[in-house]
């Protein structure tokens, strides 16, 4: 489906300093029962932002009104585990349009890329240098431009690249989908089926 | 040029590389379960498409099945209600459709080769991170998300960039008690729950190769949890007579035209992989995870590592073990347990309640355990019947429930309450997997069994 396109995005930051945060803990799946893409949102990283009894913990960062913005600063390997696409659901759905890391696991990269949301992978140096920067000042501001592949600490001007490759930037950028890239070549998959052995 | 058995069957998929951008990927098999497929339908439905090739794709429900009592209504309205939704649009789309009561309905991953459905050489995908199961029949198959499940059904492809290879060799002779699980679990500790991410695996050597299907299967179940997409075993003559005679799988002379083809999926002598672990078989021993991710595994004779023995941050890993309620250096033989669950796509099979049974035979299960035995599909509960294993577990105090996912991920009702210990054979101990609160260490099946039966972990070597 089409989603929002992304160019520059500047905002401040909601930093997540944990390793390996899996899909699990993103949206854990005793709320995956819908049949629609609603509201996912409500329920991101639900056990570590609610008691049992649905009350806020007030130590989580979503709880904690001195941080705020659409981007989200994960530890290392974020997103590992299940394929659930439930947990780019529930990023975008919370009012992310970008993640950072200094690693994601494949899939999730993958679920993000196709919902709207910005994987952005820099060095585990520059992640180290965004959340000191956060931690001094939790308004301080990011910048990410997708045309120029870069993310910028604003305060300072501290900035470094990221990877993406020219096709999933194109999509981003434009809004564009791959299903309709893959209808208009119909006749050329088809081709190939008949020739394949099963 | 040289290749690998992955090069052989991912470049034989590619309908067109895009220039800077992924491989359009062309898609065999496609299985789609309740949780993952509602919204990819959605989606066809709003696009107005229908499913290209309905006959490439395979429906059964499993993640939120109940275990008990499945002739009756679903009580749960909003399980009732995936459940349902899977069925009518596997009916409006045409796609065949295993549900709950269905005699081959099952763990996707269990039914699908049962069924002959996966076959060496074929790209296979599911809403689900453990499909890389069914690279042990020397297929490319890997998890991806509901957007991807849309464009499958849409188009029998995928974009996707053509990840790394890795090869892992395992060689020499496995210990007493080490098993399929054990080997994974070591594997996995050795690159932690990353160290494969951005690859596509292959699994080579001698204890590849004298391992059972369904040892291969729970092998390649697992590659998953050290990040990388898929894994794969060469398909071999046990492979070929695992598969011969099942529903879906070639016959006749196309059987034979099959097996022909198959005979030349492997790695060129000569292929370069992107990177390579050796591993010896003896350094393996029964193993067990003590933390939150499947990558935190020891031997069972091993103490917890203390923070500055482990890869990663001294925090995470402090988290983890306040979680688990562990400590640095605690001995793991011994802790007390409260729960054990035999079954999920790792290890639901008949090989696994064979061994699971072998164990418990002539004890008896320990009354502060709370056991989920459930079968992966209604073709291993079959199975357990007649091979008379029921009777053994029964003697033994056990009580077998009916196929599904179950505690691997508590959807349904089978959850791990709160602070509470599960020696589990499924493939995950991140928090609140088994249950809001549950704390999981993974093992085999035998180490589950003896779990069972001493009520706290046990060394599965003592009773043998």
């Amino acid at each position: 489906m089409a989603y929002d396109k992304f160019t520059i995005l500047t905002s401040s930051a909601v930093p997540l300093p944990i390793e390996n945060v899996d899909t699990d803990q993103i949206i854990p799946a005793r709320f995956l029962k819908a049949t629609k893409r609603e509201a996912f949102g409500d329920n991101l990283f639900r056990d570590w932002r609610y008691n049992g009894d649905d009350t806020p913990k007030a130590d989580f960062v979503l709880n904690d009104a001195t941080y705020s913005g659409k981007i989200l600063v994960g530890g290392k390997n974020f997103g590992s585990g299940s394929s659930r696409e439930h947990a780019a659901w529930a990023v975008y759905d919370y009012g992310f349009r970008a993640v950072v890391s200094s690693f994601f696991a494949d899939i999730f990269k993958g679920n993000c890329l196709n919902i709207g949301v910005l994987p952005v992978q820099v060095s585990p140096e520059f992640a180290d240098v965004i959340f000191k920067a956060i931690e001094a000042d939790p308004k301080t501001e990011l910048e990410i431009n997708l045309p120029e592949q870069t993310i910028t600490l604003k305060a300072t001007g501290q900035k470094e690249s990221f990877d993406i490759s020219g096709y999933k930037k194109d999509n981003m950028i434009n809004g564009f989908d791959d299903i309709d890239y893959l209808q208009n070549i119909k006749e050329e998959i088809t081709g190939f089926a008949d020739k394949l052995p099963y | 040029m040289s290749t690998t058995l992955f090069d052989k069957v991912w470049d034989s998929h590619v309908v067109r590389k895009i220039a800077d951008g992924p491989d359009v990927f062309f898609i065999d098999r496609h299985f789609i379960h309740e949780v993952t497929s509602p919204v990819a339908f959605l989606g066809l439905k709003e696009r107005g498409i229908k499913v290209l090739y309905p006959e490439r794709t395979f429906a059964t429900a499993d993640h939120n099945t109940p275990t008990i009592n499945q002739h009756l209504p679903v009580a749960d309205a909003l399980s009732a209600n995936q459940l349902k939704a899977l069925e009518d649009n596997a009916a409006e789309y045409g796609i065949s459709h295993w549900g709950l009561g269905h005699q081959k309905n099952g763990i996707v991953h269990v039914v699908g080769p049962e069924n002959g459905i996966t076959l060496p050489g074929a790209t296979i995908v599911c809403g689900d991170s453990h499909t890389s199961t069914h690279g042990a029949f020397g297929a490319i198959a890997f998890g991806i998300g509901t957007s991807e499940v849309e464009m499958v059904m849409a188009t029998q492809c995928i974009m996707q960039p053509k990840p790394k290879k890795m090869r892992i060799n395992v060689n020499g002779t496995l210990s007493k008690g080490v098993g399929p699980k054990d080997v994974a679990l070591y594997i996995i500790a050795q690159l932690t729950t990353s160290g494969g991410t951005g690859y596509f695996a292959e699994y080579a050597g001698n204890v590849f190769e004298e391992m059972s299907m369904e040892g291969r299967m729970t092998v390649c179940n697992l590659s998953i949890e050290m990040g990388a997409r898929g894994g794969m075993i060469a398909p071999d003559q046990k492979t070929f007579d695992f598969l011969e005679g099942r529903l879906y799988a070639p016959k006749g002379e196309a059987w034979t035209k099959a097996v022909e083809y198959w005979k030349t999926l492997k790695t060129d002598t000569d292929a370069v992989f992107d990177a390579e672990l050796n591993i010896d078989a003896a350094d393996i021993e029964p193993m067990i995870t003590y933390g939150t991710n499947p990558g935190m595994g020891i031997g069972i004779s091993k103490n917890i590592p203390s923070a500055n023995q482990v890869e990663g941050g001294e925090e995470t890993y402090k988290k983890s073990l306040a979680y688990m309620g562990f400590h640095e250096n605690d001995v793991m033989i011994g802790k007390p347990i409260d729960f054990v669950f035999l079954g999920s796509c790792t290890n639901g099979r008949i090989e696994d309640f064979r061994a699971f049974t072998e164990i418990v035979k002539g004890r008896k299960k320990a009354d502060n355990v709370t056991a989920w035995l459930v079968p992966g599909s209604h073709v291993v509960e079959a199975q357990i019947k007649e091979e008379g294993l029921l009777d053994i577990l029964t003697e033994a105090g056990f009580v077998l429930r009916q196929p599904g996912c179950s505690a691997c991920l508590a959807m349904n009702d089978d959850k791990v309450p709160a602070g509470k210990y599960a020696v589990s054979t499924s493939n995950r101990n991140f928090e609140g997997r088994q249950g809001p609160g549950s704390r999981t260490l993974l093992a085999s099946p035998i180490m589950a069994a003896a779990a069972a039966v001493t009520g706290k972990l046990t060394d599965p070597r003592d009773l043998m």
